[in-house]
């Protein structure tokens, strides 16, 4: 077999297929018609303008998760933290819209305030893991998962402490913040907004920019391949491997500020969604390259959005859409695993 | 063990490592594999040790074709290969390690093992505790335990990969007397070198390679002119030292107190004059490696002081990247492993060692900048090609191409190992150059030749002491072997003392 293309193109389809047959298997153990489900959650996706826009509603929070992840990942670092920092992000947000909602100012202002500081919030909560990494050799996988916990006992603390509810304190979140201090909504559709958009395609060019052809970016792919040599041939390691969390930090706080001014319109408790550990499995499915993440993050988006039906025309969970997306991931690596020990044995046999 | 090769051929992409060759090996023989760096012999060897395959070409042992599969398979055949650096596992027991590769049953037994292991050692003469753990051996005390285990695993062939590289003089002595005896009782043995006077001591035939092809084979009496020749299609002449006056102090080292992990070296006095070479001898471990990370920032000093410059700043405390922005470069042995990044092509790394400004990269800019220093420095490769796809010569001209100009200081870690002739003439003259220039070199070498070629002063390092610094030109190999070893260290006090 030799390495092309084609037989790279192969397997990637080959994984696809796997990840189908595992799903269609699961659907069968839960005696559930396979293709009634895939069905459902195609029409789930793409059935209507309203469905469509509500996938581009999930892209945006995941692609810019995966934007950030592609920042770490080139530094070589596995910034797991990544969930902690969207929900910095959006506890720093809520801060400020609750601080600026009743001065009077101009709401575009007020939002990009907000968003400014879930940027911040995300940055210091990253750089947190980054200085646990630097200065006290706790790994960032072990760091950043112990500061996701902090962050989750955070933001139900305020949602049920401070920042409750008059009256009752609810699973259902904070007090919505008043409709005029919402991301504007785009004409003839009940959730879209086009500012959020412009972020997220901003956002991974910028990454992708950044890494393939800036001096920053090049020094971030030195210090991931070979953090030793890197230091000899004169980068400061460490302050690069700070800037790369700072970086992706400010990406889930972005995230964490969309969730909170243009999808909820408040802080309520899972407001991470999931949307970390998922951008995390769409950074490894492109391979850490930035020019494959848009597509993917989309594709995942409208699993997501298309399995939300499930539990109502099937009685299924809708966590059906994690299934095939983990089993795809588990599979695409696989692959390359096996297509790299086929390559290595062709080579020694040839 | 009667070997022949017939027309093997290995390719690895468009590189033709090795080209239809083709020579047969008697019994009772030590048949010379000559060549420089990249010319295939490494290739060949692992071909014939079940490391690859070849693209074509057959391999005949006692007449009979085998195929040999895997290091398992050639060793079944009988075919021992002893590598470069020793394939052996420090933190186990010397027996461990010996009984190690034996089929056999599930539990080994020691005793009789440890029995066969002492006769065998008593045979060649070789003093190993089999008790031990491997770790605390020499570079040549490993080799013989690996030829002891190879034997006791019936090798009837062995196969050395530049033993001569790392170890002593009264080892290589040791280990050519053994080659000889196992040769006499009927061994094959292939002896895989590039240092001409070796292979010249030891060898009954030579087999020269040059780029992938035999050039030809050879029988004693060798003139070694010719051998040059066949290896490098031309003669070369060694440039004769050039006698340099050397300018005001580049670096003053004042009663420096360094504690490494198992080394402690105490009150090191040192002043490096513009253009001068300093060459650091010793055993491997016994201080130098520490000592010239000191003088780079990399270690940090327990007490005394590092000034830079005739203006004796001092740089004591200081980072590594403080050094660097001073002009102190420093080139590691370990070229893949700290020096170069694998996976980046060598326009990315000029771009990260020129340290180039601005936020995008200036692509035709570095594209030039590789172009010119690739051609200066006569790298076999392109902008594009990654480092880790060039040859241990070629990535060592690398390094030097990556030095920045002008530098204070270059601190250099075998600076050769491992390289040809004719490279490491090349890195020589380019490292003279710079002394022309007025930078100052520190080096460590554990080729004795090399130390006394090129340095002016040597400071030789066992077990943490440190000699005051003696000049080359009043020094001979014998001397400085024997202090390297630990011997005649208070002659040099009282000398010491006299001065």
């Amino acid at each position: 077999m030799r390495d092309s293309r084609a037989t790279r193109l192969l397997f990637k389809v080959g994984a696809i297929l796997f990840a189908l047959i595992v799903t269609t298997g699961v659907l069968f153990l839960a005696k559930a018609q396979p293709f009634a489900a895939y069905k459902y959650i195609t029409l789930g996706a793409l059935g209507s303008w309203d469905v469509v826009t509500n996938v581009f509603v999930s892209w945006v929070p995941l692609l810019l998760a995966t934007s950030g992840l592609l920042v770490t990942f080139t530094v070589g670092l596995w910034n797991i933290g990544i969930e902690g920092q969207i929900t910095l992000g959006a506890i720093f947000t809520t801060w400020a819209m609750r601080l600026l909602e009743h001065s009077g100012w101009n709401p575009t202002l007020i939002l990009m305030l907000a968003v400014l500081a879930g940027m911040l919030g995300g940055a210091l909560w990253a750089m947190l893991a980054g200085a646990l990494k630097t200065f006290g050799g706790v790994n960032e996988i072990f760091g950043g998962l112990g500061l996701n916990f902090v962050a989750t006992a955070l933001n139900i603390w305020l949602i049920f402490g401070p920042w409750k509810r008059p009256g009752v304190a609810s699973m259902s979140g904070t007090i919505p913040f008043d409709r005029s201090l919402w991301m504007p909504i785009a004409q003839g559709s009940s959730r879209l907004t086009p500012a959020t958009l412009v972020m997220a395609i901003v956002g991974i060019l910028v990454v992708y920019a950044m890494i393939e052809g800036t001096y920053f970016g090049l020094r971030l792919k030195a210090v991931g391949k070979n953090a030793r040599s890197a230091h000899i041939l004169g980068i400061p390691t460490w302050q690069y491997m700070m800037s790369s969390f700072a970086v992706c930090g400010i990406f889930a706080g972005v995230a964490g500020a969309v969730q909170v001014t243009a999808v909820y319109h408040r802080l309520i408790p899972s407001i991470s969604s999931g949307y970390g550990y998922l951008g995390l499995m769409v950074a490894m499915l492109v391979g850490y390259r930035a020019s494959l993440a848009a597509p993917v993050a989309l594709f995942f988006a409208a699993l997501n959005v298309g399995s939300i039906q499930l539990p109502i025309v099937l009685k299924l969970d809708s966590s059906l859409a994690g299934v095939l997306q983990g089993t795809l991931v588990l599979f695409v690596v696989l692959g390359q695993g096996v297509r790299s020990r086929i390559l290595k044995k062709t080579k020694v046999k040839s | 063990m009667h070997i022949e090769l017939r027309g093997i051929t290995k390719c690895f992409g468009a590189l033709r490592a090795n080209d239809n060759i083709s020579f047969a090996v008697p019994p009772s023989s030590i048949h010379g594999i000559l060549g420089e760096n990249g010319a295939g012999k490494s290739t060949l060897m692992k071909i014939l040790s079940g490391f690859y395959s070849p693209d074509s070409g057959d391999i005949l042992l006692d007449g009979k074709k085998v195929r040999i599969a895997s290091p398992a398979d050639a060793i079944r055949h009988g075919i021992g290969m002893l590598h470069q650096d020793p394939l052996d596992f420090p933190p186990l027991k010397v027996i461990d390690d010996f009984i190690l590769g034996s089929k056999g049953n599930l539990i080994p037994n020691h005793k009789s093992a440890t029995r066969e292991f002492r006769e065998l050692a008593a045979r060649f003469g070789f003093s190993i505790d089999p008790e031990s753990y491997v770790d605390t051996l020499t570079v040549g005390e490993r080799q013989q335990l690996e030829i002891l285990r190879l034997l006791w695993l019936g090798a009837r062939a062995l196969i050395l990969d530049e033993p001569t590289t790392g170890i002593s003089l009264p080892q290589k002595e040791k280990l050519f007397a053994t080659l000889k005896k196992l040769a006499s009782e009927g061994m094959t043995i292939l002896f895989v070198s590039h240092k001409l006077e070796d292979v010249e001591a030891l060898c009954n035939k030579v087999s020269v390679l040059r780029q992938g092809k035999l050039v030809g084979s050879v029988d004693p009496p060798f003139a070694t002119g010719a051998l040059v020749e066949m290896m490098f299609g031309k003669e070369i002449a060694l440039e004769p030292k050039a006698q340099l006056r050397f300018g005001s102090n580049v670096l003053h080292i004042k009663h420096v107190d360094l504690e490494g992990i198992r080394i402690q070296i105490k009150g090191l006095d040192l002043q490096v004059r513009a253009g001068e070479v300093i060459g650091l001898a010793g055993m491997e471990g016994s201080g130098q490696t520490l000592f010239l990370g000191a003088c780079a920032g990399l270690a940090q000093p327990v007490g005394g002081s590092f000034c830079l410059d005739e203006d004796e700043k001092d740089m004591t405390g200081r980072t590594y990247h403080e050094f660097r922005k001073h002009g102190v470069a420093y080139l590691p042995a370990a070229r893949l492993e700290q020096a170069l990044v694998p996976g980046l092509t060598l326009t990315e790394h000029f771009i990260l060692s020129e340290g180039m400004k601005g936020l995008f990269i200036d692509r035709k800019k570095a594209e030039a900048l590789a172009k010119s220093r690739i051609q200066v420095f006569n790298i076999k490769g392109r902008p594009d090609s990654t480092v880790e796809s060039l040859s241990g010569g070629n990535q060592q001209r690398a390094l030097l191409a990556l030095m920045r100009d002008p530098l204070k200081l270059i601190l250099v870690e075998h600076p050769t190992r491992g390289l040809d002739i004719e490279s490491t003439i090349y890195i020589w003259n380019k490292l003279k150059e710079r002394c022309a220039r007025g930078t100052s070199i520190i080096f460590i070498s554990a080729d004795l030749d090399e130390i006394l070629k090129y340095s002016d002063r040597v400071l030789v390092f066992f077990a943490g002491r440190v000699s005051p610094p003696l000049e080359a030109s009043t020094l001979s190999v014998e001397r400085l072997g024997r202090l390297i070893g630990g011997k005649d260290w208070e002659t040099l006090e009282t000398e010491a003392a006299h001065a």
